[in-house]
């Protein structure tokens, strides 16, 4: 009897043993997952530590970035502009070259020949092909009469009427030695001798020995371009200068034509 | 080194064109006075482009393209037409008889250049 007494106190004792033991590793166990917990919230914590300061390193990159891509844009758009610029300057320079090689090759053809008809014929090609015109006349003054007589025409059919100095547009023209300009559609089927497009007096310095009368532009001119005006200027100064050199050149050699016969005719009498 | 076959009767245009022509790089400008002396060029130089007016005496210049459509050696050569004919039937009668192109004068300079640029490939 006391020997099972002692049997069941070391049982109690035991089992108190063994639930102390239990408690002991519920404690453990509890305290374990507790530092499991910290050691992820620490890890957390970490990370977070970290990405915030990468976020950080990255957004300064970003600024920088946006400010470099904000002043290449200023660049480029002050490159860009300064292209446009040179672009439009480009063609502005085109533009000036193309018009003085017009009026070099329209200066040169007037003072390439001294034949009067072949002055009047380039004076008329650079109206028809360089200016455009479809219907016009070369006027010259008749000293003897005061009167503008056409020396050449083009698409005008039938006699072009004289007209007297000071009378008209055109005498008005001759007169005066001013250009006159007509606002009206450039190119029209019917003339009206009296009342033309673009009258422009033949001048050397002040002195007017006739006009290019336009009645008329081709049908695919539609308004004048700055050359036209340099053209008619040119014609106005150099085609005047140029018909009249031909003209007293060919009357010149007219009369040593004469001069030459007459005396070679004195120098055969004798012989006979 | 671009041919350029310049055919045009009248002196000023001619000179005008040619002049136009030279400032193209290395061009080298033929020229000729009508229809049949722009073939006799023909005949002795390697063109690779004609720039032929239509009223020329002798041959004009649609006899001129219908020559050079005809011929298998050079019908392959672009023909710009430059004329004082501007109307729109003036165009298509050119376009027609085979020109490549068509310009109405006064000539542009600018505008010139471009279509040959064009034809010849360059930029």
């Amino acid at each position: 009897m006391e020997k099972e007494s002692l049997l069941m106190k070391k049982a109690e004792e035991f089992l108190n043993m063994f639930r102390k033991g239990e408690e002991f590793t519920k404690a453990l166990l509890k305290e374990n997952e507790r530092l499991r917990y910290r050691v992820a919230q620490l890890e957390e914590a970490l990370r977070q530590s970290k990405n915030e300061a990468r976020i950080r390193h990255y957004e300064e990159k970003i600024r920088m970035l946006e400010d470099e891509l904000n002043s290449l844009k200023a660049k480029f758009k002050e490159v860009e502009e300064e292209n446009k610029n040179f672009a439009q300057k480009y063609i502005e320079v085109e533009e000036e070259n193309n018009n003085l090689a017009n009026l070099y090759v329209a200066s040169y053809q007037l003072h390439s020949t001294l034949d009067y008809s072949e002055v009047l014929k380039i004076v008329m090609e650079i109206i028809i092909n360089l200016i455009g015109a479809e219907k016009f006349a070369i006027m010259l003054i008749d000293e003897k009469t005061n009167e503008l007589v056409a020396e050449a025409t083009e698409g005008i059919n039938g006699d072009m009427p004289r007209v007297k100095l000071g009378e008209g547009v055109i005498g008005r023209v001759a007169k005066d030695g001013e250009s006159y300009f007509a606002e009206a559609m450039l190119h029209t089927e019917n003339i009206d001798f009296q009342n033309p497009l673009v009258c422009i007096p033949l001048k050397i310095k002040e002195h007017v020995i006739g006009v290019i009368v336009i009645y008329s532009f081709l049908i695919q001119k539609k308004s004048f371009s700055p050359v036209d005006y340099e053209l008619f200027n040119l014609l106005a100064g150099h085609a005047a200068t140029a018909i009249f050199s031909s003209k007293l050149y060919t009357q010149s050699e007219r009369k040593l034509t004469t001069i030459q016969s007459f005396l070679d005719l004195l120098k055969e009498k004798p012989r006979r | 080194m671009p041919n350029i076959l310049v055919v045009e009767d009248s002196p000023t245009m001619r000179q005008l064109i040619s002049f136009a022509m030279r400032r193209l790089p290395n061009a080298n400008v033929i020229e000729a006075t009508d229809g049949v002396d722009a073939l006799k060029k023909l005949s002795t130089s390697k063109v690779d482009i004609i720039l032929a007016d239509i009223n020329m005496p002798v041959m004009d210049g649609l006899k001129l393209v219908s020559l050079v459509r005809g011929n298998p050696e050079y019908k392959e050569i672009p023909i710009i037409i430059i004329t004082t004919e501007g109307a729109e039937e003036d165009r298509k009668r050119a376009l027609q008889i085979g020109a490549n192109d068509f310009l109405a004068k006064p000539v542009q300079t600018q505008e010139l250049l471009n279509i040959v640029k064009k034809y010849l490939g360059m930029k």
